[in-house]
This record gives structure tokens, sequence and C-alpha cells, in this order.
């Protein structure tokens, strides 16, 4: 079985879906109900081995279908425009980073090709027709606004709020609460982020904060155990910035070392993601600006770390070290 | 033993001692929220279902060519269809028995309904899920039956979720009964589900609720068995197997299915899966923070102990000449060792004061943000416990070398 998602002509200009073959259908297309669709690029590789589809007919249940476009890979992630129920999820929100449906039907024509086949969910009455949608007493479809100023959106809840009460005189709504969420605030309101995950970032950082006192106690006894050779360099002549130098170069050395043991502790821990079931397993590689900041990050704590210890290294008076000899 | 040598000392390691004395807070703090964390998850992974878990199989499918449910006919030959897999099912070797049951603990899927006394109380006394079953679910199940008995095959009806048709009877679990009925006596009782009357039949000492999700938190183990075989598109079953054939009886459940009718979705994925496979991924989540969280724990507790290890050595190398005098004046290889550990144990008790102090805060600054209760306080005692140990564990070796540390050393090199 293939998701299927239907939707308007639109939706590929808003979320500006890239097209490998063909394009979208039009809003013609729409409102005739043409039997037309848009594939995704894994179901073209896995239908038609890559090659351009556009014109070949798709068998979707009892219909057949016009492939009028394919896309590009497209992989949003999260998959946002199909986030909800996190709030029942208990933090299990893996299935809001699945792939994109494999098939794309302007509206009408897709409730016709999957009638009888809905499966209802958030309803406040009895469905007359089980598994038909457009009568139904349900929550059953989904609408994205592209408002550009702060006045439209105002207009725009302005006019929701007037749709709901006329609907209530009308008597098919039975309360007029609404709600339009920004895209951001539904993602935050659905935990598209599980609190395990703000709790584990937090973990790592307060992880780091420990191996850095950590470092700094073990970069001080690295250089003050040298006491003797950093007071014979003083004795020759070296300033204390050049002994300052020497031990932060030292410091940063190790943090370049410990990032890239770092680097590739965390290539083995994705490729372990990679092989577990899970709908996010094809995101988990690490890209040329997550290991730079990783790096960049190793290096900077190890430079901070190390100031400490370099300072006091650098104070080492030359004589007294000398006489110990 | 005296004290004062140690103290004196601490004016030139003042640094290093902040050092370990910090390392060793923060991390009293972080071990200790983790494994309360840890404790946490565990207890709730170890909270039974209520059903017997072992030989439990739940096969679930939809039929790509299922008829129109929205006549009558089509709802009868949906329950046909239905029947004629639970009789396949029955037949194979190694099932003892075999359930029409369109929902399992912890599978996730719920049907819930809210529950009142009489039709007329306004408020809902509480919520249950709702499972739609015929009369081998309880047996199947290896549910626990309290009082009452279970249905008889006449009492099962069978049609869609949405119908407007109510089963009469009804078997709940003693969390239900308690709750709606706190002096007892509710068997026998008409309750009313969603506002339709049903009668109490039977009580089931215990029934998780398929759902973890935090919505179904307060309501747990309130579950009712409904006497409905469900008609859709889409069928459930639960099957009991001899311990031991759950996969023999898979396969063979497979192929029996699809010989009746090939054109069904049942993916390896979700739907057959052993009830062990549903509990592992019903606490996939828990399991991975508890195994990252103990990981962590681990690797702190170890980078502690290596800095402790780490200074004290540096401290011993700085201190040989002092020690080869102490020694030579006349102190026993005991004493220097002493030194080193009483040393250590003021440090890391120190370092436990704050971090006590530390975690108390950090649990505070979690119970804000993040739904946790307030950390009892054998975790904490565990917790500095745990670091006095380590901090004694990893002196030892630098506190041996500095033992050994010949009084000979005092004569040279001045």
């Amino acid at each position: 079985m293939v998701p299927m998602l239907a939707t308007t002509s639109e939706f590929f200009a808003m979320f500006k879906v890239p097209f490998q073959y063909g394009s979208a259908w039009t809003a013609a297309d729409g409102s005739s109900r043409a039997r037309v669709a848009v594939i995704s690029s894994d179901l073209n590789d896995k239908l038609f081995g890559g090659a351009n589809s556009v014109g070949k007919t798709l068998r979707l249940k009892d219909s057949d279908v016009r492939i009028v476009g394919v896309m590009k890979r497209w992989r949003p992630s999260p998959l946002f425009y199909d986030v909800r129920g996190g709030r029942f999820a208990e933090g299990q929100t893996s299935s809001f980073y699945v792939k994109p449906e494999g098939v794309f039907m302007p509206f009408f024509s897709g409730l016709e090709v999957n009638e009888g086949n809905f499966w209802q969910f958030t309803c406040w009455g009895k469905v007359a027709t089980p598994g038909h949608l457009q009568d139904a007493p349900c929550v059953w479809v989904g609408l994205w606004v592209q408002l550009d100023s702060a006045t439209k959106v105002a207009d725009y809840r302005t006019f929701i709020a007037n749709y709901a009460q006329q609907q209530k005189l009308l008597g098919r709504f039975a309360n007029t609460d609404t709600r339009m969420p920004s895209l951001m605030q539904w993602l935050v309101f659905n935990h598209v982020v599980p609190s395990d995950v703000k709790l584990q970032t937090w973990l790592a950082f307060a992880f780091l904060a420990i191996c850095l006192f950590n470092m700094i106690g073990l970069l001080l006894a690295k250089f003050l155990r040298r006491s003797s050779e950093i007071g014979v360099r003083r004795a020759l002549g070296a300033s204390r910035g050049a002994i300052f130098a020497q031990c932060l170069v030292e410091a940063g050395m190790v943090g370049v070392v410990g990032g890239i043991g770092g680097w590739l502790l965390t290539l083995l821990g994705l490729w372990l993601v990679r092989r577990q079931p899970v709908e996010y397993a094809d995101l988990a590689h690490l890209d040329i600006g997550m290991f730079g900041l990783t790096l960049a990050l190793a290096v900077a704590a190890s430079l901070a770390a190390g100031l400490l210890p370099a300072l006091r290294a650098s104070r080492v008076a030359p004589a007294l070290q000398l006489k110990t000899l | 033993m005296t004290m004062h040598p140690i103290f004196r000392t601490w004016k030139r390691h003042m640094a290093g001692i902040v050092l370990i004395v910090v390392q060793i807070a923060l991390t009293l703090a972080i071990v200790c929220n983790a494994l309360f964390i840890v404790g946490q998850r565990i207890e709730r992974m170890r909270r039974p279902s209520g059903v017997q878990e072992q030989g439990l199989i739940r096969i679930s499918q939809t039929w790509l060519d299922a008829p129109d449910a929205g006549t009558p006919a089509g709802v009868d030959k949906l329950d046909a269809m239905q029947r004629a897999d639970l009789e396949a099912l029955r037949r194979l070797p190694g099932v003892i028995d075999v359930a029409a049951s369109d929902s399992m603990p912890l599978q996730g899927a719920i049907w819930s309904g809210d529950l009142r006394r009489d039709a007329n109380q306004k408020r809902a006394m509480g919520q249950a899920a709702l499972y739609y079953g015929d009369d081998h679910m309880l047996p199947t199940l290896g549910l626990r039956l309290v009082a009452g008995r279970n249905f008889n095959p006449e009492e099962i009806d069978h049609h869609m979720l949405r119908s407007v048709q109510t089963p009469a009877v009804c078997i709940v679990s003693r969390a239900v009964a308690d709750q709606l009925f706190p002096a007892g006596g509710a068997l026998g009782k008409t309750i009313y589900v969603n506002r339709h009357p049903i009668t109490i039949i039977g009580i089931v000492a215990l029934l998780q609720t398929p759902t973890l999700a935090e919505w179904g938190r307060d309501w747990a183990y309130d579950s009712i068995l409904m006497p409905v075989r469900l008609d859709g598109a889409s069928a459930s079953y639960a099957l009991r197997v001899r311990p031991g054939r759950e996969q023999a009886v898979m396969r063979a459940a497979r192929d029996a299915l699809f010989a009746i009718d090939p054109l069904r979705d049942m993916p390896d994925t979700w739907g057959l899966q052993t009830m062990r496979e549903i509990r592992f991924k019903a606490y996939r989540g828990d399991r991975g923070t508890v195994i990252v969280l103990g990981i962590v724990c681990l690797i702190l507790l170890m980078v502690t102990a290596a800095g402790i290890v780490g200074l004290t050595s540096f401290w011993v190398g700085q201190r040989r000449r002092q020690i080869g005098i102490r020694r030579a004046l006349g102190a026993r290889r005991l004493d220097i060792l002493r030194h080193f550990q009483t040393e250590n144990l003021f440090i890391a008790g120190i370092g436990a004061v704050l971090g006590v102090l530390l975690a108390v805060a950090l649990n505070l600054w979690l119970m804000a943000h993040y739904e946790m209760p307030r950390i009892p306080p054998p975790y904490v005692f565990a917790g500095v416990l745990v670091m006095l140990a380590i901090g004694q564990a990893s002196v030892f070796v630098p506190a041996r070398r500095a033992s050994k540390v010949p009084p000979v050393v005092a004569t040279r090199a001045v």
C-alpha cells in the first residue's frame, strides 16, 4: 500500500516542491476532478526505474490515474503538513519524520478514488456512511493558508471567527472556538521535538561541562609537572607569552585529536541509528556544517580549558625551578 | 592522626582542589538525577499489562477487497470474512485459543468511552479503554476473572464501531469497578458508557489500556471488555499458543490467512506480532532513555575518577620530598596512605555537600520543566556514597605509590 495525499494544486507551489519530470496538475484539473496524479521520486524509482513516467497510467484501487508529474527527492523533516495528534503520542513522535506520501492527487479526485476507505477519527456524531468523509460529522481536512502580512493574518482570523459564528447560527457547529496557529506554533503544540530529546541535549552540555573541568585539572597537572622544563625555557629567554602560547597550542592539539576521535564515534553512532527500523533512519547522517561545528566546539572547549593551566604554567619562575634540578 | 598537614598543603593546590570539588559536585548532581529518571522509567516498563504475555500473538490486517460497509449485507459479509479467518486460525497446530480482539495492552490504538453511574450525571466519572472482542477474548488474553463470568457466545454481537447498536453487558477491570463503586458491589450494576446503559457481568483483576500516552496516564488500568466483533475493512485477532511455538504459528497463520484471501495488507511490522514484540516497541523510547542515561552516568563516573587519579598523581609527584621527610621523621607507610585517603575524603566530602545542593536544585528545575516528581532522599544518599567511594578508590593507586616513597628521598637533591 502506498500512502496518498489528496490536496489542491497550490500545494506544490506553496511548499516549493521540486519536480523531476512534468509539473503539478492545473486548477482546472482540480475542479474537473480529473484522474491525474503526481508521484514521489521513490515511487517512480520503484515502478518505472526512475524513467520519465509522465503520461503513464497508474492503477489506484479501482481507478486508472494519469501521471502528470514526478517529484525530485523531497524530504521535509518533520513532514510538517502531516503533523497532528502529537499530544497523544507520548513522546513517540518519530512518525512525524516519515517520507512524504507516494501519490498526490487533486483533492476531490482523491476522495473519489479512495471512497469508502477513509478512517474517521475525531468525530462528534454518528457517521452515516463509514469511510465517506464529505458530510461526516468529523474533523477531516487540514487547511494551509499563506498570509504575507500581519494585517492579513488578523483579517483571516476574523474571517474564520465569523464563519464559525455563521455556522453556529445555521446549526452546524456546536461551539465557535477557532484557532489558527502558525506553522511553528503548530509544531510546538504537537511536541514535534519530544521532551526526552530536550533533556538529552541538556545532559550533553552538562556532560561537556564536567569533561571541561576534568580537562582543566589534567592539563594543570600536565603542565606543572613540567615546571622544571618550563623553567629552563624561561631561563634561556622564552617570554611568558611564548610559554602561554606553547601550552595553548598543546591544549588545542588535544582538542583536534579529541574532535577527530569524537567524529569517528559519531559516525559509528549514526551508522547504528541508520540500522534501526525508525522513520528517520535515512536522515541520520553528518553534514559538513555539523562536522565543522563539532570540531570547532571541541577545539574551542579545549582552548578554554587550557587557559587557566597555561596561565599558571607561564608564571613559573625560572630561578626557583633551575635550583631544584 | 593529625589533620593539619593536610590543610597546610591546600593553600598551594587551591586550583586543583577547587576543580575536583566542582567536578564531584556536578557529577553527583547529574548522576543522582539521571539515575532517578532511570529508576522511574524501569518502574514504568515493569508495570504488568494484566494479560499473560507469553504465548500471546496479535494479528491485525486490512482487506483490500472489503465489501462496502454501508449496507447491512456488507456488514454481514465483513463478519463472515472475519469468522472464516478465526476458524482457520483455530485449526492451526500449536494454537490453544483464538479471539476476535480489536486491541491489546501497550499496542497503541485505543477506543475509549466516558463512564457514568447514571445517565443524567452531567460530568463523566472517568474514562476507560474499550476492548471489543468475542467470548474467547478473556481466556485468550489470559485475564484473571475475580468476580462474575465471561461472555456467553449468544451475547456476542457484531457491528461497525460507529454503529448505533450497543451491547447490553460488559466485563470491567477492577480499577473501573472500584472507581465507580468504591463501596463494592459493582457486579450486576448498570453503568453508562458514552451514556449507553451496560450491565457489568464480570470483573477482571487487571487490564492495562492500550495507550501509554500522557492523556491516558490517569486511567492506565481502566478497561472494559465489550462483547462485540467489530466489523470493518480491518480486523484484528488474538491467538493463545503453546509457549515456544509463537514463530511457527505466526508463519502458519500468515499462510492460512493468505490462502483464504490473498488481497489483504498484513505487513511484518504490525500485521503479525507477539505480545513480546508489542511490549518491546511500546517501551522503545523509555528503554532508549534508560540506556543513554545509564551509559552517560557510567562514563561521567569514569571521567571523574580519572580526573581524581590524574591530579592526585601529580600532587604525589610534587610532594615526593615532603613525603620522604615525613617518612624519615618516623611516619609509617600507612600514615602516608591515610594522609592521601583522608585528604580525598575531605575534598570529596565538600564536593558531595555542594553536589547534594546542586542535585536538589537540578531536580527542582526538572520538576518545573519536565513533569518530574521530587527526588527521593535515598537516591541522593546513594549518590553521595558512590561519589565518596569513587574518590577513595581512585585515590588509592597514587596514594599507595606515595606510601612507597623511601625515607632516603629526604636526603637527596636539596
